[in-house]
């Protein structure tokens, strides 16, 4: 396959940035869009000019470190991370444009490098349970019935690689921070805490410069977890609760 | 030891035997272990640091527990967060020995069963422990919150796995390492809002710092800014994972490149049972010179899948399901009738190689070589109907379908064996120090639990059993003893630099991105990958000799290490421009 493609160009944080045009031959659709990337960074290598820096790690699509913006949607067209989007979703010929998640929380570090340490200083704010080790019961002393093992195990399976906040017109976490809040608030485990931490989370993420929710659902749709828009439905309902009572 | 480098190598290393497993009964060493090693109190915790390279499941897990406990913990990893570490991607499950179905399991099967799949080469006490400890975990993940998988009744439920009879296996869907790392990472998090670990993400380790023979720091890179860092600790512990990706393709994640272990080997932490590497059979074939890693697809599919190459060579080419019974190999059920296509992980993925080797793979040529074979499910779909099937393996289906673009419902998937963990790695003693005295190695770094072979479901119950219960037990007794407070005492670390300065460091990081010796790293890593390790000559398993640094007899821990029958006659040949040994060894 031959591409063109326009990718976002930036040195470091506080650099200006450019989309900056490569046309590249010879690309497998049976590669990845990540190993299609890699094939320019050798093209780049070998002519002596600085390599596009992303970001990846595992690659099969589950520890949440790689996504990029391709044609305008986040991970690109497929419901996928843009690790498991393969070249076939393409067409010789085609021009792709490449960006980083836009949103302010996450500052570009580098060309398509974002840094989302929002969401860990989201997680540091509550969204845990507080067990230090050695001090847990029996793991059969709290039964948890199992429609709500089923919805906590749905919702903690956000991988945390922010697509929801790339594809957000106003660039809002919510449903990062409202499938965190629906993950342990579903388990007896996560009572004790339930309120301090829907609290404090969404303090943090208003802290962080992260936007508030309209309810438009981009995040659900660019998902590649599928994480549905109730979770932000809960966090909202536990919010009001913890400000009004249950 | 002797200076010498073996083949330009290695050094042969002095016989080795653990020295800090109690005596007396296996079932009581660790109950005198930790009873035996010194406690810090609380009120000198807080003057004491560990360093931490790695946030997996061992590396998060020990921090946060360390953490917990008082001490001052610096977490290093290279990804963006905490949370992308590998272990985020393992799929099956968790053993542990809670009998929760009643089926006559124990904590003495577990290590039985533990010890009989490693070929008897495990160390035995290690693995008492972990079945001991095993049980700890699952109370200690459901109480973080972890969603297990449960039954009706609000129960835990459990599956079998291979290599055992009883059902002790955790698991949240296709998706246990995840849940367990979110869980070690939450808790992690929860330390750092408290101000006692300190976390240094996108860090690289480049070097540990080691002063009168005691570990001490190490050299990290900031890999956002460049700038080079040198941390100073009482204690360094390397959660950092194993060594698959010296093989260049495996289901390793891109980034996981032994860095850390290589350099503390180089330091002089001995490397115990480096050949063993465990080879997954069903894993995605390489569809291509651009293939960055390969994806591991869970082992049941050979439950009711039928492998198969064509009998001819020359029919490899065509549409499988053109080629008639009768021309097709079910190689597997011809030379093991007894097992059929349930063979054990190993013999499956050696006779897979030997078939391509024959040259009777399928799939795309990859260096003028097919490397796939059929695994079918023709029979299976005929049998209990495309619906049974689909719910049994739907999403593995999905994933093979998204990455390959072939519809296996339709054609025969193609599968290959790759790497897939390390069963070797640093040597440590039963307190998990290595033989730098203050280093100490978790998870699947070090070498001790799983022998030969490790079972499914056992790197995680090992990285956190080593995170969450033995390490922090065992590490207070090198603190409490104060060993490198002393040290330090009589030899402050900066008039006596036995590693290389970050300044060295900088100059050295500068001369290599200047040297260029090939455009790129990936070709090198490739070659390397290939030559040496896949498509090396046929390697025999030996007697035990005393080349690896690891021989324990008398700790239970005899080492195999695997060594060519004959001398080869096409010996690997170091890539144009790789640096000799003399320059690594610093």
């Amino acid at each position: 396959m031959r591409l063109a493609l326009k990718i976002w160009r930036q040195d470091r944080p506080q650099a200006k940035g450019q989309m900056v045009r490569y046309d590249i031959d010879g690309v497998s659709e049976d590669s990845s869009f990540l190993e299609m990337l890699d094939l320019l960074n050798e093209q780049l290598i070998a002519k002596g000019e600085e390599p596009v820096a992303f970001d990846s790690d595992c690659r099969e699509g589950i520890c949440g470190q790689c996504g990029v913006v391709i044609n305008g949607e986040a991970h690109g067209p497929e419901r996928t991370t843009t690790c498991q989007l393969h070249m076939r979703s393409f067409k010789d010929g085609d021009e792709i444009v490449v960006e980083p998640w836009r949103a302010d929380p996450f500052p570009v570090l580098k060309d398509l490098v974002v840094d989302r340490s929002a969401f860990d200083r989201i997680i540091q704010a509550g969204g845990f349970i507080s067990a230090n080790t050695g001090s847990a019961p029996d793991a059969h002393a709290t039964p948890v019935p199992k429609e709500h093992a089923d919805r906590a195990f749905m919702a903690a399976e956000c991988i945390g690689c922010g697509a929801c906040v790339a594809a957000c017109p106003n660039g809002s976490a919510s449903l990062f921070m409202g499938a965190k809040i629906t993950h342990l608030g579903e388990l007896p485990q996560g009572q004790p805490e339930r309120d301090a931490r829907v609290v404090s989370m969404t303090a943090q993420h208003d802290a962080e410069g992260l936007g508030g929710c309209t309810n438009l659902g981009e995040c659900t749709r660019a998902c590649p977890k599928g994480i549905p828009l109730n979770v932000i439905s809960q966090m909202n309902a536990d919010l009001r609760h913890a400000g009004y009572g249950r | 030891m002797t200076d010498m480098l073996i083949e330009g190598l290695y050094r042969e290393g002095e016989p080795i035997a653990d020295t800090k497993a109690p005596a007396g009964d296996i079932s009581q060493k660790w109950t005198t272990r930790q009873f035996e090693a010194a406690l810090v109190n609380p009120a000198n915790r807080r003057k004491l640091s560990v360093i931490i390279v790695g946030t997996g499941l061992a590396g998060a897990a020990a921090g946060a527990t360390m953490g917990e406990a008082g001490y001052n913990v610096k977490s290093f990893c290279y990804q963006d967060s905490p949370r992308r570490a590998h272990s985020i991607a393992a799929q099956g499950g968790i053993n542990a020995a809670k009998n929760y179905k009643g089926d006559g399991d124990s904590v003495h099967r577990l290590f039985y069963d533990t010890v009989k799949g490693g070929d008897y080469r495990s160390r035995e006490t290690n693995v008492y422990r972990l079945a001991e400890v095993s049980a700890n975990i699952i109370d200690q993940c459901v109480a973080q919150g972890v969603p297990f998988a449960r039954e009706y009744g609000g129960l835990l439920d459990n599956r079998s796995f291979g290599g055992v009879q009883v059902s002790r296996t955790f698991y949240a869907r296709g998706q246990t390492g995840q849940q367990l790392l979110i869980g070690a990472y939450q808790a992690l998090e929860r330390q750092i809002a408290a101000g006692t670990v300190q976390m240094y993400a996108r860090h690289e380790m480049l070097e540990l710092v080691v002063v009168d023979g005691v570990a001490r720091g190490i050299i990290a890179r900031d890999l956002v800014t460049g700038e080079i860092e040198t941390h100073l600790a009482d204690a360094v512990v390397l959660a950092s994972g194993g060594y698959g990706n010296v093989f260049f393709l495996s289901t390793n994640a891109m980034g996981s490149n032994v860095t850390a272990n290589w350099r503390a080997h180089r330091k002089g932490a001995y490397f115990g049972n480096p050949a063993y590497t465990q080879i997954h059979p069903t894993c995605i074939p390489q569809s291509g010179e651009h293939q960055s890693k390969l994806t591991l697809m869970s082992e049941s599919l050979r439950n009711d899948g039928r492998i198969w190459v064509p009998k001819r060579a020359e029919d490899c080419d065509k549409d499988p399901r053109e080629i008639p019974e009768e021309d097709r190999d079910y190689y597997l059920e011809r030379i093991y009738p007894g097992f059929g296509n349930l063979v054990p992980r190993d013999i499956a993925s050696r006779q897979a190689k030997n078939m391509c080797d024959e040259g009777r793979g399928v799939g795309p040529e990859v260096d003028g070589v097919r490397r796939g074979v059929y695994l079918d499910f023709a029979d299976a779909i005929g049998r209990l109907g495309e619906e049974a099937v689909r719910s049994k393996y739907g999403n593995l289906f999905d994933m093979y379908e998204r990455i390959t673009g072939e519809n296996p419902y339709e054609v025969p998937m193609r599968i290959y064996p790759a790497v897939h963990y390390t069963m070797g790695g640093l040597w440590v003693d039963y307190d998990l120090q290595s033989t730098i005295p203050g280093l100490f190695v978790t998870g699947e770094a070090n070498f001790s639990d799983h022998g030969a072979n490790r079972l499914g479901a056992s790197a995680l119950m090992q990285g956190l059993a080593d995170g969450y219960f033995v390490l922090p037990n065992t590490i207070r007794d090198y603190l409490a003893k104060g060993r490198s407070r002393r040290s330090a005492r009589t030899t402050p670390p900066s008039s006596r630099p036995t590693s290389r300065s970050p300044t060295g460091w900088s100059g050295c990081c500068r001369s290599t991105a200047a040297a260029r010796w090939t455009p790129s790293t990936r070709p090198w890593a490739r070659s390397c990958g290939r030559s040496a390790a896949w498509n090396a000559p046929r390697r025999v398993c030996a007697r035990p000799s005393t080349r690896s640094a690891s021989c324990a007899p008398s700790s239970g821990a005899t080492c195999g290490s695997w060594a060519p029958r004959t001398r080869s006659t096409s010996p690997w040949r170091r890539p144009a421009g790789w640096p000799t040994s003399s320059s690594w060894a610093s």
